[in-house]
C-alpha cells in the first residue's frame, strides 16, 4: 500500500467538484448549470459530464445573454449544446430589449444589472429553479473568497453575507425554506492557473478569443476593445489598429479589454500566467466602479 | 511556440500535477495580525498582481491602519463591514503556490462570537497556524484556539511568535513564550509543534531567513509549510465509500457514486454495504470514460457490482472483512453554531457522510468552558459553546470515531424549520445502551385493554396561550366522554408540575423537557388504553411535532386553542398576565416568550367566539 500516492492537486480539485455536483442532486429538485460560455464554464461543463457519467449531466444550461457578447462567443455556444446533446435555455432580459439597453449609452453598471443581474433573477424565476451552478472562484475577487460553497438566495435572490451557514468538512447542508434558492459554486477552490492547467491536460475545448491572433482593436478608456461589430461607434480622436491581442476573461465586447499577447496556444497561455503581473480581472470594467462593488452586486443577485 | 517552450511548459505542468496540496489555517487574537501575516506571505510569494496592489495602495490610504505603508491585511479582508471595522468576520479562503506545493488558507477571525467560523475553517485544515504577539505572550484567545484546533483533529501547529521587532528580537522573549505553550499544550493532542519567531510588518523569517535573528535555526514559516509532512494515514485506513448517488441511466447500468472517503479498493474485492450487511464484488470502477483498477481515498468515482443489491443514497459501501461499526447511539463533542440554543430532546436532523437521520441531544454531560477548560454543567447548548453531549438517533448508521476517520465521523446538526446549520459535531464513540436494554414483552397488550374498554385510545393535544380556554375545555370534554363510559384522563400543569415534572422551571430547556415528560407519559397511558386529553400552553412547534413523532397516524389530534392575546390578557383569569406585565413572572409565554402557532392542526377553536358546548362538539366530531 505504502507505494500508492495521494492524489495530485488538480485531481483532488476534480474530485472535490465532482462530489459537490453530486451533494447538489440530493438536494435540488430543479437544478441549472449556469453556462456563460468562459473557460470556468467550459471546466464545469467538463466536470458535470465526469460526475454523472455514463448518464448525460441530470440538468440543461441556462445562458443569461446581454446580446452583447462576442459574435465568436455565440458561435462556439450553440457548437458546444448541439454536440454535447444538452438542453440550452437562452434567456435575454425582455424589458432590456424594449428600452434597448446597452453599454455604450447606458453605462457598464446599468448595462450589467438589466441585462445580467435582472435577466438571471427572470430566468431563474420563469423557469423555477431552486439550484444554479455558477463558475465563479474564490481567487477571483475579495467577496467570493467569503462565499460559500452553497449560497443561499433569498426569494427575492439578495445574499446575506454576514449571516452565511457554517459549511463544515464536505457536509453540504442543502436543505431550504420553499422559495429560496442555492448558488452552488463547485469551482470555488480552483484557481485561474488550476484552470488552464486542467484544461491543457483534460485537452477542453475554449472559445478561440482565448488564443492570440491578429484583431482590429481601439483603445478606450485604458482599455483594448474588440471591433466585434457594427455597433461599436469609433470616437473622435479613436483609430482602428490591428494589433496581436487574446482575452483573459470573457464577457460584453465593449466591457471586456483584450490584452496583448503572442500566446496562441494553452502551452504558452500557462507560460504566460506565471510571468503575469496582473490578475485577470483588470480588463472588467464591472469591478472598477467602486470598492466593494462585487459584494454590493452579489448582495442584489448578481452571480 | 517553439519546442523547447513547448517541452519546458509540458515539463512544468507535469511537475505542477504531482504537487500536492496543503491546507491550512491562521488563527490567534485580534490585533496579532494574522490578515497581515497572509497578505505578506502572498506579497513576498509574488502572488499579488500590479492592480491589486494599486488598488491596496489606494485602500490603505483611505482605511488602513498601518499609517503611511501598505495594509497587507486590506488584501484578505473583503467584506464591506470587516474593513470598516479592521477585522474579520467570516472565514476568507486564499491560494497560493510555490514549486513544491499548493496551498489553500483559511483566515479564520479571532473574535470569541466567531468561534464557529473558526471552526468551520479548521474542519478542512491539515496545519494550523497560531499567532502569538511577542509583547503580549500567550493568552487567553491563543489557548482557546489551540482548544479547538486540537479539537477538530489538526496534528500539526506552527506557534507563529510575531511581532518579534517589537522585542528587538529577543531570543529570551521568544523562548519563555515558548516554554508556557508546551507547558499548556500537554494535554492537547498535537503531533508537532514549530515555533518560528517572525514579524509579519517587516518579513522577517516569512520566506526569507532574517538577519535580526541569527540565534534561530530552524526553517522560516513557508519552508516549514512547503515540507512538513501530514495526512497519509486515510490512505492506509480500510476502505469507506458512503453512496451519493445511485447511477442508473438506463436499465443495463447500475453504479453507485460517490467519494472514496479512507483507503483503496481494487476491482474484485468483495465489499460490504452497511448498514444492511449485504455482500458482493466490485465489478468496476469508473472516472468519467476510464475505467480504473483501483481507486484511493479523495477519489470521486462510480462503482458497479456484480449482483444487484439493495443500495441507495446513504448506504456505507466498506471491505467485506473490515467494515466499520452501526450504531444509534453516541457520546459526540459539540460544537453550538446559532442564535437559538439547542436543547435535551429537541429533534433535529444529522448530517453524516451523505445519510440524514432524526437526531435528539439526549445528555449534556458538560460544556467546556473555552477560556479556562473547566467543565461546567448545562442544560442546553448556547451559540459558541463546546460541549460533550450524547445523542440518540432514529436510525442507525455507520460510524467511526472522528479520531480515526474524519469522514466516518464528522456530522452536523440541521434545525428542522430554519434549515440552518446549528451545531458541529465528532463522535467519539457509541453507548451500547440501545442493545442491552430489552423492552420487556407483555402478555396483555394495548389491543386487549382497548377491547376490554371498547373503545381505542387517542391522544387530544391542546396547545394555546395561557387563559384561552384549554383546561376549561379540557374539562367539559372529559366530562361528555367519561358520561359516554369513556376511560379518559386529563394531563395538565397542576397534577405534572407539582409531581412529575417539579424539578422544572420556565427557562425555554425546561420547557423543551416539560413537554418531553409529558409526551412520554401520554404515551404510556395511550398504551393502557385511555383517551389522553393534555392541556399545557406546549408553545413551541418543535416540541409538539416531536410528541406527534411518538405516535401512529391518527392517534394524535392537536387541537389549537386559538385566541388573540389582548383577549387573553383581558380575561386573565389566575392573574398571571398582570404579574409577568409587571415583571415578576420571567418568560411568561406572550409576554416576554413566544408561542408558535401550529401550522396544520387537526382543530382549531377559536374559543373568543365559541361556546364551551360548541368546542365539545367539535371534538367530539373529530374523534
Amino acid at each position: 500500500m505504502k507505494s500508492i500516492k495521494q492524489l495530485s492537486h488538480l485531481d483532488s480539485l476534480e474530485a472535490d467538484s465532482i462530489h459537490i455536483m453530486r451533494e447538489v442532486m440530493a438536494h435540488a429538485e430543479n437544478p441549472v448549470m449556469l453556462y456563460s460560455i468562459g473557460k470556468d464554464s467550459a471546466v464545469m461543463l467538463h466536470l458535470a459530464q465526469k460526475a454523472f457519467y455514463p448518464s448525460p449531466p441530470p440538468f440543461p444550461l441556462l445562458h443569461v445573454d446581454t446580446r452583447w457578447k462576442f459574435q465568436a462567443m455565440y458561435k462556439f455556444r450553440d457548437e458546444i449544446a448541439k454536440s454535447l446533446g444538452m438542453d440550452l435555455i437562452v434567456h435575454i432580459n425582455p424589458e432590456g430589449i424594449a428600452n434597448n439597453i446597452n453599454p455604450f449609452d447606458h453605462g457598464s453598471s446599468q448595462h450589467t444589472d438589466v441585462m445580467k443581474t435582472q435577466g438571471l433573477k427572470q430566468a431563474l424565476d420563469k423557469y423555477g429553479f431552486d439550484a444554479a451552478f455558477g463558475g465563479a472562484r474564490r481567487d477571483e475577487e475579495k467577496s467570493r473568497a467569503k462565499e460559500r460553497v452553497f449560497s443561499f438566495r433569498s426569494k427575492a435572490h439578495h445574499w446575506d453575507p454576514k449571516n452565511q451557514r457554517p459549511e463544515l468538512w464536505s457536509l453540504y447542508n442543502g436543505y431550504k425554506a420553499s422559495g429560496d434558492s442555492i448558488r452552488v459554486f463547485p469551482l470555488s477552490n480552483w484557481t485561474e492557473l488550476d484552470i488552464w492547467e486542467y484544461i491543457y491536460r483534460e485537452q477542453i475545448p475554449i472559445v478561440p478569443l482565448y488564443f492570440a491572433t491578429e484583431r482590429p482593436v481601439v483603445e478606450r478608456d485604458g482599455l483594448l476593445i474588440l471591433v466585434d461589430d457594427d455597433r461599436l461607434q469609433l470616437q473622435k480622436g479613436e483609430k482602428v489598429e490591428i494589433r496581436k491581442v487574446r482575452f483573459r476573461t470573457l464577457g460584453c465586447y465593449p466591457l471586456t479589454g483584450a490584452v496583448e499577447s503572442d500566446a496562441d496556444d494553452l502551452a504558452s497561455i500557462i507560460l504566460e500566467l506565471l510571468q503575469s503581473r496582473s490578475s485577470e480581472r483588470q480588463g472588467r470594467a464591472i469591478d472598477s466602479d467602486s470598492s466593494g462593488s462585487m459584494e454590493k452586486k452579489k448582495q442584489e443577485g448578481y452571480f | 511556440m517553439s519546442t523547447s517552450i513547448e517541452q519546458r511548459v509540458g515539463a512544468y505542468i507535469e511537475k505542477q500535477g504531482s504537487l500536492d496540496l496543503l491546507r491550512f489555517i491562521t488563527c490567534g487574537s485580534v490585533d496579532d495580525g494574522k490578515s497581515t501575516l497572509i497578505g505578506r506571505l502572498l506579497y513576498e510569494a509574488r502572488l499579488v498582481f500590479d492592480d491589486q496592489i494599486a488598488s491596496l495602495r489606494n485602500d490603505s490610504k483611505k482605511q488602513g491602519v498601518q499609517g503611511s505603508g501598505i495594509d497587507f491585511a486590506l488584501l484578505v479582508d473583503g467584506l464591506i463591514a470587516e474593513r470598516e471595522q479592521g477585522i474579520t468576520i467570516d472565514v476568507a479562503y486564499r491560494f497560493f503556490n510555490t514549486d513544491r506545493r499548493k496551498f489553500i488558507v483559511a483566515d479564520t477571525p479571532g473574535h470569541e462570537q466567531y468561534t464557529r467560523n473558526m471552526v468551520t475553517g479548521a474542519s478542512t485544515a491539515d496545519v494550523a497556524v497560531i499567532l502569538i504577539d511577542a509583547t503580549q505572550g500567550v493568552l487567553v484567545q491563543t489557548q482557546r484556539h489551540s482548544f479547538i484546533t486540537s479539537l477538530l483533529g489538526i496534528k500539526h501547529v506552527v506557534l507563529a511568535i510575531n511581532k518579534m521587532d517589537l522585542v528587538d528580537y529577543s531570543q529570551a522573549v521568544f523562548e519563555s513564550i515558548v516554554d508556557v505553550y508546551s507547558e499548556y499544550s500537554r494535554h492537547l493532542e498535537f503531533e508537532s509543534i514549530m515555533p518560528i519567531p517572525l514579524s509579519a510588518t517587516e518579513g522577517d523569517n516569512v520566506i526569507a531567513r532574517s538577519s535580526n535573528t541569527t540565534w534561530y535555526s530552524g526553517p522560516t514559516l513557508l519552508e516549514y509549510l512547503e515540507t512538513v509532512e501530514v495526512g497519509k494515514s486515510q490512505l492506509q485506513h480500510s476502505f469507506r465509500f458512503p453512496v451519493q448517488w445511485v447511477n442508473r441511466p438506463n436499465a443495463d447500468f447500475r453504479g453507485y457514486s460517490g467519494t472514496v472517503v479512507a483507503g483503496v479498493i481494487e476491482t474484485g474485492q468483495q465489499i460490504r454495504v452497511l448498514p444492511s450487511g449485504e455482500t458482493a464484488k466490485v465489478e468496476e470502477i469508473i472516472l468519467s470514460k476510464n475505467s480504473l483498477d483501483k481507486a484511493i481515498v479523495d477519489q470521486a468515482v462510480t462503482i458497479t457490482l456484480d449482483t444487484n443489491i439493495d443500495v441507495s443514497r446513504g448506504d456505507v459501501l466498506v471491505l467485506a472483512d473490515t467494515p466499520c461499526e452501526v450504531s444509534d447511539q453516541f457520546e459526540a463533542s459539540l460544537v453550538w453554531m446559532n442564535q437559538e440554543p439547542g436543547f435535551i430532546g429537541r429533534s433535529y436532523w444529522l448530517l453524516i457522510g451523505t445519510t440524514r437521520v432524526n437526531a435528539s441531544i439526549t445528555g449534556i454531560k458538560h460544556k467546556v468552558d473555552i477560556n479556562s477548560f473547566e467543565k461546567l454543567s448545562a442544560d442546553s447548548m448556547q451559540l459558541n459553546d463546546l460541549g460533550e453531549v450524547t445523542l440518540s438517533l432514529d436510525k442507525a448508521v455507520p460510524f467511526e470515531a472522528y479520531k480515526s476517520c474524519k469522514a466516518m465521523g464528522a456530522f452536523v446538526l440541521i434545525d428542522r424549520y430554519s434549515y440552518a446549520t446549528v451545531g458541529a459535531g465528532m463522535i467519539k464513540f457509541a453507548l451500547r445502551r440501545a442493545e442491552n436494554i430489552h423492552r420487556q414483552a407483555l402478555l396483555v397488550d394495548r389491543k386487549a385493554r382497548e377491547n376490554l374498554n371498547g373503545h381505542g385510545g387517542k391522544i387530544l393535544w391542546f396547545t394555546g396561550l395561557s387563559g384561552a380556554g384549554k383546561s376549561t375545555v379540557a374539562n367539559a370534554l372529559e366530562q361528555a366522554l367519561h358520561s359516554r363510559g369513556m376511560r379518559t384522563y386529563i394531563l395538565d400543569g397542576d397534577n405534572v408540575r407539582h409531581g412529575l415534572n417539579k424539578d422544572l422551571g420556565f427557562t425555554d430547556a425546561d420547557r423543551v423537557e416539560n413537554i418531553r415528560r409529558i409526551s412520554e407519559v401520554a404515551k404510556l397511558m395511550l398504551d393502557a388504553g385511555l383517551v389522553v386529553i393534555t392541556s399545557f400552553i406546549s408553545p413551541f412547534r418543535s416540541e409538539r411535532d416531536m410528541a406527534r413523532a411518538l405516535f401512529e397516524a391518527g392517534e394524535f389530534l392537536e387541537i389549537y386553542v386559538n385566541i388573540p392575546l389582548a383577549v387573553a390578557e383581558q380575561r386573565d383569569p389566575k392573574g398571571l398576565y398582570k404579574k409577568a406585565r409587571r415583571g415578576e413572572l420571567p418568560n411568561f409565554t406572550g409576554i416576554d416568550s413566544g408561542y408558535e402557532a401550529p401550522e396544520a392542526p387537526e382543530l382549531e377553536l377559536a374559543t373568543a367566539e365559541l361556546s364551551v358546548d360548541d368546542c365539545v362538539a367539535q371534538i367530539l366530531k373529530i374523534i
